[in-house]
């Protein structure tokens, strides 16, 4: 996988006395110490973070964690006081702290796009100006520019509102807007700064699909910055966790779920409902770690009442449910089962946890074995790993 | 007088005489330049009245209600603004109701070609708008008739000083408005307006002016004001126009002159203020 964005070892200070804080963050210091020595802010402290192409990353955190600055790191917003930011600029790979004006500039406006929180729209301008805002700045002739905005206007379903003023939109409509301005310069980098945080909880669940939709189709690199879990979790491919300017964890969203780094992280994931991250891969017991008999026979369960037997390609030969033959039936087919043979279901590592429960309950509790794409056994899930991983415990 | 104040007085700092020797200096050593160019501007103020005057008094309201409806679309203002100058052409005031408005016109103008730029100045260097500021409160607060008598020796009688003495007045705010209206643009549009790659200058026309354009009207539409309530004290040294007649009235005690004249500075103040209030609404 090729990176699109690395920060390496990245300390942000707002205020005059750079060396002082910088040293202060050296020993470890929090913010706060920061703040009363040099009066100095402390924005985000030995923050190193990779972002591959074509992956959603999310940054979270309470407000003040340093996630937004981190993020205007990348287009320098915000000034970085030590590290390294590097962006890839086509083949190159280039460093935003040290670049000069003109290939910031040009990263602006061809590589790296953004889209805001405040949505940031010019309110003289109507529609279809300000998507064109990036290509202007950037000298696209005009037929070409009103062509490409025409285009995105399409993509967000707003062509009929091109010639409204900005401010004549509602709040949805104008980050889609927003949206559509960060797409027309066809940048393959996205930065969000919490661009869904001021819009009521129905619009968000909207965009938040859009966006998924279009992400699917354009495959960008996306940065996001977000405090909601939910939304990080729906929308994440990596999910970062950051406190007081320092990164936490990070991580693909399931790992933060199950195994919080910390207190910080574990009170952030409190209120999630883990029904909506899990899969069976995750609560899973390995076929190495389950309790083997006789001539290839495993019990799925502790309690052994499942048990498979399986052959030398790792396929299923046989299944015994209670001491009786069963047979063994997918995840999918739950709904539309017989009662007539006894049944074990199974189901992919991709299956979400939710499917795996619900075929349990069809089952009197029965275990849920997962096979692979070729139809090998590679695990099963008892009751208990579907407690525990939802207990958290 | 007690002892402590008559040391004081005795060891009076001589601010006037030095300002006295500073302005004695430049008569001295400048005068040509200074007569040159007052000559020069009385010259084009003066052409252009005359310019004005050569048209039929009707016909030139006409065309200032033209100019009325052009700016602001309405028909009502563009024919209340043509039954305000047929009140003054009634009222026998025509010709210095013209020499007026030229005067306004151009002290606005100069005010608002000088104010912008220096506005926009102080807006992006804070540093420089603190030491702005002093200059522009002494501008603002200074007696006029004090800085009438420098003027007055400097570029002799006229439309010219009448006319720099205007501009003086008026600048203030229009650096102050402008200043005002770039300082106010929003952060997040400025940012815009950054992340996707403005030039300096491309930010400037692109971001703050347009965001700061209603203000700058304020601003316009203000220095217009100022520079009409200025009409009367620029008539002291020269400068033509219903000045004149009013302190003509003052001078005999003629209150029906005093009544027509002001009141002809009543309607050219509304007739100019109400055309040009652009953009306040944020429309085009």
């Amino acid at each position: 996988m090729t990176v699109a964005v690395d920060f390496k070892n990245v300390d942000i200070v707002f205020g005059a006395d750079q060396a002082g804080s910088l040293a202060m963050i050296d020993k470890g210091a929090t913010r706060a110490e920061i703040l009363e020595k040099t009066g100095n802010v402390l924005g985000c402290a030995d923050a190193s973070l990779t972002v591959h192409e074509g992956e959603i990353s999310v940054l979270m955190g309470l407000s003040g964690s340093g996630k937004s600055t981190l993020l205007r790191a990348v287009n320098r917003l915000n000034v970085v006081s030590r590290g390294q930011v590097l962006v890839k600029d086509g083949d190159k790979i280039v460093d935003v702290v040290t670049c000069d004006e003109p290939t910031l500039r040009r990263l602006r406006q061809k590589q790296v796009a953004m889209v805001f929180q405040q949505f940031g729209l010019l309110p003289w301008r109507t529609v279809e100006e300000n998507v064109g805002l990036g290509l202007e700045l950037a000298g696209v002739p005009d037929a070409e520019r009103k062509e490409r905005v025409h285009k995105q206007l399409k993509l967000v379903n707003l062509d009929q509102w091109s010639k409204k003023y900005a401010h004549e939109l509602s709040g949805g409509m104008q980050q889609r807007v927003g949206l559509a301005r960060a797409f027309a310069t066809e940048a393959p980098i996205l930065l969000m700064d919490e661009p869904f945080s001021a819009l009521d909880p129905l619009i968000r669940t909207k965009l938040q699909d859009e966006l998924l939709q279009l992400q699917a189709e354009l495959k960008k690199t996306i940065i996001f910055v977000s405090h909601d879990l939910e939304e990080a979790l729906k929308i994440g491919s990596h999910i970062t966790i950051m406190e007081g300017g320092r990164i936490v964890q990070t991580g693909a969203p399931e790992d933060i779920v199950l195994r919080p780094a910390n207190d910080y992280v574990r009170d952030f994931i409190a209120n999630v409902n883990p029904l909506s991250v899990l899969t069976a891969w995750n609560v899973m017991r390995d076929r190495r770690d389950l309790e083997h008999g006789d001539n290839g026979w495993v019990w799925l369960d502790r309690r052994k009442t499942t048990r498979f037997k399986i052959d030398d390609h790792g396929l299923v030969a046989a299944a015994e449910r209670d001491g009786k033959p069963a047979v063994w039936v997918s995840c999918a087919d739950v709904e539309a089962q017989s009662e007539e043979a006894a049944q074990v279901f199974w189901a992919n590592p991709g299956t979400s946890l939710k499917t795996v429960m619900l075929a349990m309950h069809r089952s009197q509790t029965a275990p849920v074995a997962l096979f692979d794409d070729q139809s090998r056994f590679v695990g099963a899930i008892g009751i208990r790993d579907v407690l525990s991983a939802v207990l958290r415990r | 007088m007690d002892p402590i104040s008559k040391f004081m007085v005795d060891h009076k700092i001589p601010i006037g005489a030095w300002g006295k020797s500073f302005f004695g200096f430049l008569t001295d050593n400048f005068d040509t330049i200074f007569r040159a160019f007052s000559n020069g501007l009385n010259f084009i103020l003066d052409g252009l009245v005359d310019l004005l005057l050569m048209v039929p008094p009707v016909l030139l309201a006409l065309v200032i209600a033209v100019i009325a409806w052009l700016l602001q679309r309405s028909r009502p203002l563009a024919i209340g603004v043509f039954l305000g100058l047929i009140f003054i052409i009634n009222q026998n005031l025509w010709k210095q109701t013209v020499q007026t408005l030229v005067l306004v016109v151009a002290a606005a103008a100069m005010a608002m070609a000088i104010g912008v730029p220096l506005g926009i100045w102080a807006a992006h260097k804070p540093k420089v708008y603190r030491i702005m500021l002093p200059v522009l409160d002494l501008m603002q607060t200074l007696p006029t008739f004090v800085y009438l008598i420098p003027v007055l020796t400097l570029f002799g009688l006229g439309n010219a000083p009448g006319l720099i003495v205007t501009i003086i007045f008026v600048i203030p705010t229009a650096v102050r408005l402008t200043h005002l209206g770039v300082v106010s643009v929003p952060k997040s549009i400025i940012e815009a307006g950054e992340a996707f790659g403005a030039t300096k200058s491309q930010l400037l026309w692109k971001v703050e002016l347009p965001s700061a354009l209603p203000t700058i009207m304020a601003g316009l539409t203000q220095s217009i004001m100022l520079s009409l309530s200025m009409v009367v004290f620029a008539a002291l040294i020269g400068a033509g126009g219903l000045g004149t007649e009013i302190n003509r009235a003052l001078g005999s005690r003629r209150i029906d002159l005093g009544l027509e004249a002001g009141l002809a500075i009543v309607v050219l103040a509304i007739v100019l203020d109400r055309m040009t209030r652009i953009g306040v609404g944020g429309k085009k």
